[in-house]
């Protein structure tokens, strides 16, 4: 496995480091809400999915929903995580038309998940990947609010409650994230885990998974101090870039937000604490709001609200029907296929990625499935910008093109061949491979034919390749040209040897 | 024919039973009572044609044999409940004119046994207060006053609506709640019996929330037994509400005329305040005396920490106002008043919604929880609590229920307290700690002063304990022999 590189920006005075922890915010796949029976389904027609509590009626009470809390502890279990059998549920005191009860229900002081940790899988472009441990601080319940809809009119705002109090965990890591991969990389895998525990659905679009990603920058060595002596004072003031629901901006914003404190540092400034907002049109990041205007929540226990106090027993039922979890998937992936470290993180990144790959490797050769995969497969579809839902081959189809190629009815060179008109729409690859003649000629008689020509043609050649061995593949290339790529590379070799006396 | 809105509860369902009159008459009678005593302002919404319409649903149970516990009683409900299509607004101008699509649990477990609404109770803005005078619909006039005086009295608060009320026969009993004494206070003003049960007993679903760790439901009723009757019906283990306890409601009226021989009563010596007036001092030693009597055991207990409940309770129960105040905001329902932004709107709906005391408790209550003071008063005012709640796990290892004097004065006249909201608060001295350890809490009337006002005596019982808050006051009541009625002069 690759050595976890150091990311640095250059500034003016020399290298700096940057430092990241990150808050994620995802909604708990459930069908009620955290407090009340109202649906959460998406894309309801405004304020339709509203109890009585949501819209925080007069004598209205939260009654916490058993399902939310198994979402959680299960989560929990799925970060290696610390389960408290005792939380309790604080009320975050502020006024805003999209809160109705003019306070949100979280978890402050007790959250019900504590430390945990995970390993993220970092790709780099061009190179062998590697993996990191990023502790988890916590994971808390907590209400959704509203939506205040500015854009409908231009002098009054509209809200709707659809989205006001269903149940959100929020994640929190550790400040052990190092550069804007890293960011993307640890979201994915987060992503990943709770997709593959079933404890949210992880749509971004839909703002189902969002982050928050704390940014400081410090000059090299710093951060080993932070480490050893656990003191922020060694790491620089943080900024917190709100709500980023893109892969793509969260890297671009911590980039930008990164150079932005190196200037102000050097420019003999002080970094203001202090949240702002990615602006993916500007490519910039801009100030929300200072830490002087930041709201005194008053933070209290929610007295409506029992503490919530967990039986070991139901937590050990939870802890026994946890599926297989991405980095549990990866390991058997490396044992049971032989797939190197990196090819199984790809893999296992992502449910549908590994459900595909299982399929199309069923019975074949797995690392040539892999390979298939991660490089023909996923470059196609990165290169067209398609999910894996959207592609044109299916697992089984593709599955078809690699047994073709592990019986030599075709060379791997043709299979690209097979595989390009397969993405366009031809069908399955053996229809293909028959349509189009492709079969790949063993017959060394007709191989023998084509050589004895060649041989005959280029007496020059012949002389050089005598001395110079290495000069094979120019004979290769011919007889593959001649045979139209269909002749078997290995006889051809073979053939071309026996017959050139090297 | 006898004057029908004189009767108990317990007489008037014997009456309704066996039909020596119907609920439509019973109803027409209270509706005709609470139409000439208006000058009360017990009322502050009137409900005579639905009266009259469940009166007739309850006749019609009764021919056809299919009666509930409360069949036909006609009930007054404090503004405090949510009615579903009645309108409901804990006496505050924030609410508007806000009408619930929805009923409170307690009211509903009412109408379920059959009980009449006659109407909704006026009380302290949002049960803040001790003498009715922070109602947005002005205050409740006390029946009683003093002898040769016609100086207008608080029936106390904030549950004068339904103190007044009952004390004047404008109703058979009524719903009320109690956060610091609301229930008890009134009670004792009034010459009724209010009990506040164990936190838990009774659901706050639909009871409009003032302080959420304090606020229980409870009746004021013209006896012991009538209280015992109503209590039942409206305590029940509820799913809508997290603090509702899982047990079931006991038979409380059985306990009510059990008697106190062999039991024993604490004497807590924290309660001897300074100030203590000759004359509330000597009502309680009355009443020890008649307990006594009666065949129970007198023990001296202590409750150290006495002196620190009325403080932690004017921290805790403005905090947690704060917060569930915070949802009248002029937004989805209730009054509002426009500004310029966001922020203006705000301010002004929450200015002009909200009286003066209710401002003063939200002010206190956002201090309170304010970062930088919340450990010096909250967090402390929690831990009082708990301390103030071990005393009587540690007293009533030594006693069965406890007796105290209910308040330390009779009803007071308007404007003779509210100049000085301390002096207000002080009302709450005897009662506050039941709320603050959550324990049940029954006020008796046991005497009269020499200015003829009634004086109330509190049993404290322990946690779930009722049976003995009954067994208490029913002894005391029958010792007291307390019939005295306010002359009626409305």
């Amino acid at each position: 496995m690759t050595e976890r590189p150091t990311f640095r920006i250059k500034g003016d005075t020399g290298d700096w480091e940057v430092v990241m922890g990150l808050e994620i915010h995802a909604q708990v796949a459930s069908n009620a809400k955290l407090f009340s029976g109202a649906s959460t389904a998406f894309g309801s027609d405004p304020n339709c999915n509203v109890s009585l509590v949501d819209a925080a009626m007069p004598g209205m009470l939260p009654v916490i929903n058993r399902f939310c809390v198994e979402q959680a502890i299960r989560t929990g279990l799925g970060l290696k995580a610390q389960i408290n059998s005792y939380s309790r549920f604080d009320r975050k005191n502020y006024f805003y038309p999209d809160l109705p009860q003019g306070y949100q229900i979280s978890q402050f002081a007790h959250p019900i998940v504590g430390e945990g940790e995970i390993d993220v899988d970092v790709e780099v472009p061009g190179k062998e990947g590697y993996t990191f441990a990023c502790r988890i601080e916590r994971l808390h319940l907590e209400q959704d609010a509203g939506k205040s809809i500015h854009d409908m009119d231009p002098h009054a705002t509209y809200v709707d409650l659809n989205r006001s109090g269903v149940a959100l965990m929020e994640i929190v890591s550790k400040p052990d994230v190092r550069s804007p991969a890293e960011a993307a990389a640890y979201v994915k895998k987060l992503r990943a885990i709770v997709i593959a525990l079933g404890t949210c659905d992880g749509d971004m679009e839909k703002g189902n998974l969002r982050a928050d990603v704390n940014v400081s920058v410090c000059k090299p060595g710093q951060y080993e101090k932070f480490r050893e002596t656990g003191d922020f004072k060694h790491l620089g003031t943080r900024c917190e870039l709100k709500n980023m629901n893109s892969y793509r901006f969260i890297q671009q914003a911590i980039e930008y937000e990164a150079r932005r404190q190196i200037e102000i540092i050097e420019g003999g400034g002080k970094v203001d604490q202090e949240t702002r907002l990615f602006d993916p049109v500007k490519g910039e990041t801009r100030s929300m709001r200072s830490k002087e205007d930041a709201h005194d929540y008053r933070y209290f226990p929610d007295p409506d609200l029992l503490p919530l106090e967990l039986e070991q027993a139901w937590i050990e039922d939870i802890r026994k029907s946890l599926p297989e979890l991405p980095d549990q998937k990866r390991a058997r992936f490396e044992k049971d296929y032989g797939l190197s470290r990196y090819d199984a993180g790809v893999l296992t990144s992502d449910a549908d990625k590994a459900l595909f790959f299982e399929e199309v490797a069923r019975g074949r050769d797995a690392k040539l499935a892999a390979n298939w995969v991660t490089q023909e497969l996923f470059g196609y579809l990165n290169k067209e910008a398609l999910e894996l839902s959207q592609s044109p081959v299916t697992a089984s189809a593709l599955g078809g093109l690699i047994a073709l190629i592990s019986d030599n009815t075709i060379s791997g060179k043709i299979a690209k061949d097979v595989f390009a008109r397969m993405i366009s729409g031809e069908g399955e690859a053996a229809a293909i491979v028959e349509k189009h003649g492709l079969k790949q000629v063993t017959d060394t008689g007709a191989i023998e034919k084509v050589v004895d020509e060649i041989i005959a043609a280029n007496p020059d050649q012949v002389a050089k390749v005598k001395d110079k061995p290495q000069t094979l593949g120019w004979f290769v290339g011919q007889v593959m040209k001649a045979s139209g790529g269909k002749a078997n590379p290995q006889a051809v070799n073979d053939i071309l040897k026996a017959k050139l006396g090297i | 024919m006898t004057d029908l809105t004189a009767l108990t509860l317990a007489k008037a369902l014997d009456g309704l039973k066996s039909k020596q009159f119907s609920s439509v008459e019973l109803t027409g009678a209270f509706n005709a009572a609470i139409a000439g005593a208006r000058v009360l302002n017990a009322f502050v919404v009137e409900t005579p044609e639905k009266a009259l319409e469940m009166a007739k649903a309850s006749d019609a149970r009764r021919a056809s044999g299919k009666a509930g516990r409360l069949d036909g009683a006609p009930l007054g409900i404090k503004d405090l409940y949510c009615t579903r299509g009645v309108r409901t607004t804990a006496c505050s101008g924030i609410l508007g004119d806000f009408t619930p699509t929805y009923e409170s649990t307690v009211t509903q477990n009412l109408w379920d046994e059959g009980a009449v609404m006659l109407g909704k109770l006026n009380m302290d803005e949002f049960a803040m207060g001790s003498s009715n005078e922070t109602s947005h619909f002005g205050n409740v006039i006390n029946p009683w006053r003093r002898k040769g005086d016609n100086q207008g009295l608080t029936p106390g608060g904030s549950s004068g609506g339904s103190a007044a009320s009952v004390a004047a026969n404008l109703c058979l009993a009524a719903t009320a709640s109690d956060t610091g004494g609301s229930i008890r206070q009134p009670a004792a003003f009034t010459g009724t019996v209010g009990i506040k049960p164990t936190y838990g007993r009774a659901s706050r679903y639909g009871m409009v929330a003032f302080a959420s760790s304090l606020d229980q439901a409870g009746p004021i009723a013209r006896t012991v037994e009538d209280s015992a009757i109503l209590l039942e019906v409206m305590c029940s283990h509820d799913p809508k509400d997290s603090t509702s306890l899982n047990i079931r409601t006991p038979d409380w009226r059985q306990d009510v005329r059990k008697g106190v021989r062999g039991m024993k009563i604490g004497i807590p010596k924290e309660y001897r305040i300074d100030g203590l007036s000759d004359e509330i001092d000597a009502l309680w030693q009355q009443g020890i005396k008649w307990l006594k009597e009666a065949g129970a055991t007198i023990v001296d207990i202590s409750l150290p920490h006495t002196k620190y409940a009325l403080p932690a309770y004017y921290i805790v129960a403005p905090a947690e106002a704060s917060s569930n105040l915070a949802r009248y905001d002029g937004m989805r329902y209730g009054a509002r008043v426009e500004g310029g932004n966001l922020t203006q709107t705000y301010e002004g709906t929450r200015a002009s919604g909200f009286g003066k005391e209710v401002q003063r408790r939200l002010m206190i209550g956002t201090y309170v929880l304010s970062s930088g003071y919340y450990d010096a008063y909250y967090l402390r005012a929690q831990k009082v609590r708990t301390r103030i709640f071990q005393d009587f796990v540690d007293a009533f290892g030594q006693c069965d229920a406890i007796l105290t004097p209910a308040c330390p004065s009779p009803a007071f006249a308007f404007g003779e307290k509210s100049g000085d909201p301390v002096e207000m608060y002080l009302n709450d001295v005897f009662t506050v700690t039941a709320n603050l350890a959550g324990l049940p809490g029954i006020a008796v009337p046991a005497g009269l002063s020499a200015s003829g006002l009634p004086l109330g005596l509190q049993v404290i019982g322990k946690a779930l304990d009722e049976a003995a808050c009954f067994r208490v006051g029913g002894a005391l009541e029958d010792a007291a022999g307390f019939v005295a009625k306010p002359d009626r002069w409305w």
